[in-house]
C-alpha cells in the first residue's frame, strides 16, 4: 500500500508536465487508491470457499488478497467492484454487496 | 556533389524519405493519396531502401502506426490528402500531444461536397490548430528539401513535435521539375539518427497516453502550448543548419521584391510562383508592389510577419478555402496578428483557387488591382473573390 509520499495532480504545475504526458516511474499504480469508485464490494463467505483461487486469477487489478489462513479476500483499496470474481466463484461463495449498504 | 534530375514533386518527396533512412512507412494507398507512397513501396520492394512499409486499411490507421513506431524510437513517415486527412483528423491530434515526431507529407486538396479530388487548401486549414509543425512548399525542391528538414526538427528532442509538409496537391504533387538530390554523406551530417528520449522499451517500462481528468489537463494544454512555440527557436536554427550544408536557405515569412512595396500580395504554396510573375510585370511598370509567401504556418511566425509588414500600406492575402461564416481563414489570422501594432497596414481578404480552380497570372493582377481599390475605399463590405462566377455578395464583417 502507498509508502510513499503520494503525489497527486494538485502538486503539478504545468511545468511540471513531463514531455507528452509521459509517466516515466514504472508501476505507480499501485500509489493509487483505484478503487475509490467502487460502488459494490465482494464479500467472501469461507463456509463456503474451497480455496479454488479462481478470483485471484481472474482478477483484472490483481486486487485479491491471500490471506494467512490460505483463504482469499479482496483488498478495497485496489478493488473496482467489477464483479469478476463473483461470476468465476464455482462455489458462489462471493456475493457483490452494494457499497451503500454497508 | 547534388546530383540534378527531373522529378515530380511527390517522386522528390519519397526520395528525401529514403535518404532520410526512416524506418517505418504507413499510408493508405488508395485515392486521394498520391505518387508518394507509391514509389516508397517501388523502393522498398526493390531493396533500395530498408523499411517497414505498412499498407495500412485507412488514414486513421495510417497514423496510428506511426505513432506506434514512433513510440519505440522508430523514424516514421506518412503521407495523406484531402479526405484522407479528414478521416485520419482524431489522430492527428493524439500525435502532437503525446510528442511523437512523425513527419507527415500532405498534398493539400478540397473536401467534399461536392465530391472533389483537386487542389485546395481546405484541408490544412482543417488541421490548423492540432498543434503540429506546419510549413508550405512552392516548387520541387523545396518538396524535397522541407521533407528532409522536417525530420530533422521534429525529432530535436528540443522539439518532439510532428511536422506536416504541404504541397498543393496537382499543381504540385504531380508536377515534374528539376531537382537537385544531395549526396547520402551529406544528408546523413544534416539529419541524426532519431534518439527519442522515452521509446517504450521492456528495459524502462513507462505510460504513455495515459489519461487526463479535469485536473491535470489544463496544465498538460499549457505545456504543449509553451513547447510548442519554443520549437520556433529549432526550426530557424535547422533552416540555417540547412542552407549551410545544401545552400538553400529558408525562413518562416520569405519576400519578394518587398522593399519598398506599399502592397504586398500574400500566398502559401505553389501559386506564389505565379505571383511573382505579375509582380515582376508591376514592377518594370513601376508599381510599388511585391509578394509575401509564408512558408511557416504554425507555429504562427508573429515577429517576423509583423517585421515584413512595417511601412506597407496594403497587404493581400489570396485565401484556397474558406471559413464557413468567417471567410479567409488565412486574412482572419494576419489581421488579427496586427491589432496590437500602432503602424499596420489594411488587410484585404480574397478567396480563390478552390478545388482544382486555376489561378492565372490575370487572376493576380485582378487580385493586385482590386486589392488596392478596396483598401482605398475600406476594407471588408463584399465577400471579395478571384475566378468565381456570378455578382459580388456583401458581406458584414
Amino acid at each position: 500500500m502507498a509508502q510513499k509520499k503520494l503525489k497527486t495532480a494538485y502538486d503539478f504545475t504545468w511545468r511540471d508536465m513531463e514531455v507528452g504526458n509521459i509517466i516515466t516511474e514504472a508501476g505507480n499504480a499501485s500509489l493509487r487508491r483505484t478503487g475509490d469508485w467502487r460502488s459494490e464490494r465482494p464479500v467472501v463467505d469461507k463456509a463456503e470457499c474451497s480455496k479454488c483461487a479462481l478470483c485471484w486469477l481472474y482478477c483484472p487489478d490483481g486486487a485479491i488478497k491471500i490471506l494467512d489462513d490460505g483463504y482469499y479476500e479482496a483488498d478495497l483499496y485496489y478493488c473496482k467492484g467489477c464483479g469478476i470474481c463473483a461470476g468465476v466463484c464455482p462455489c458462489d461463495a462471493i456475493t457483490m454487496i452494494e457499497e451503500e449498504e454497508i | 556533389m547534388s546530383k540534378r534530375v527531373a522529378l515530380e514533386a511527390s517522386h522528390a518527396v519519397a526520395e528525401a524519405v529514403k535518404m532520410a533512412d526512416v524506418d517505418v512507412i504507413a499510408a493508405y494507398p488508395i485515392t486521394p493519396q498520391t505518387h508518394i507512397p507509391e514509389r516508397l513501396a517501388e523502393m522498398v520492394a526493390n531493396g533500395e531502401l530498408r523499411a517497414s512499409y505498412m499498407p495500412v486499411e485507412s488514414e486513421h490507421s495510417a497514423l496510428s502506426a506511426c505513432l506506434g513506431a514512433a513510440s519505440i524510437g522508430a523514424r516514421a513517415f506518412t503521407t495523406t490528402a484531402g479526405q484522407g486527412l479528414e478521416l485520419m483528423h482524431e489522430v492527428v491530434y493524439v500525435a502532437s500531444s503525446m510528442r511523437y515526431p512523425v513527419v507527415m507529407v500532405i498534398c493539400n486538396r478540397a473536401l467534399s461536397a461536392p465530391l472533389s479530388v483537386w487542389g485546395d487548401h481546405s484541408d490544412i486549414m482543417a488541421c490548423r490548430d492540432t498543434g503540429w509543425i506546419q510549413v508550405f512548399c512552392e516548387n520541387n525542391q523545396e518538396a524535397f528539401d522541407l521533407t528532409l528538414w522536417a525530420f530533422r526538427v521534429g525529432e530535436d528532442s528540443r522539439v518532439l513535435f510532428p511536422v506536416m509538409v504541404n504541397l498543393d496537391g496537382f499543381t504540385l504533387s504531380h508536377v515534374i521539375e528539376p531537382v537537385l538530390l544531395p549526396e547520402q554523406s551529406e544528408v546523413d551530417s544534416f539529419l541524426p539518427k532519431f534518439k527519442y528520449p522515452f521509446a517504450l522499451t521492456p528495459d524502462r517500462p513507462m505510460t504513455h497516453g495515459a489519461f487526463g481528468p479535469p485536473d491535470i489537463y489544463s496544465e498538460a494544454k499549457v505545456a504543449q502550448e509553451v513547447a510548442f512555440r519554443k520549437s520556433r527557436e529549432v526550426i530557424l536554427q535547422g533552416w540555417a543548419e540547412f542552407g549551410d550544408i545544401f545552400g538553400r536557405y529558408y525562413s518562416p515569412v520569405e519576400l519578394y521584391k518587398a522593399e519598398g512595396a506599399k502592397t504586398l500580395l500574400l500566398t502559401m504554396g505553389s501559386l506564389g510562383t505565379t505571383a511573382k510573375m505579375v509582380i515582376d510585370e508591376k514592377r518594370e511598370r513601376g508599381e510599388a508592389v511585391g509578394h509575401v509567401g509564408l512558408r511557416l504556418w504554425r507555429p504562427f511566425p508573429f515577429e517576423e510577419f509583423r517585421q515584413a509588414m512595417k511601412g506597407v500600406e496594403t497587404l493581400i492575402v489570396f485565401d484556397r478555402s474558406i471559413s464557413f461564416g468567417m471567410g479567409g481563414a488565412v486574412y482572419a489570422e494576419l489581421r488579427s496578428a496586427l491589432y496590437d501594432e500602432e503602424e499596420r497596414p489594411k488587410v484585404v481578404s480574397i478567396i480563390g483557387g478552390l478545388g482544382g480552380r486555376d489561378v492565372s497570372v490575370k487572376d493576380f493582377e485582378y487580385m493586385l488591382d482590386r486589392g488596392r481599390e478596396v483598401a482605398e475605399r475600406g476594407t471588408g463590405k463584399m465577400l471579395e473573390t478571384v475566378g468565381i462566377r456570378g455578382e459580388m455578395v456583401s458581406i458584414k464583417r
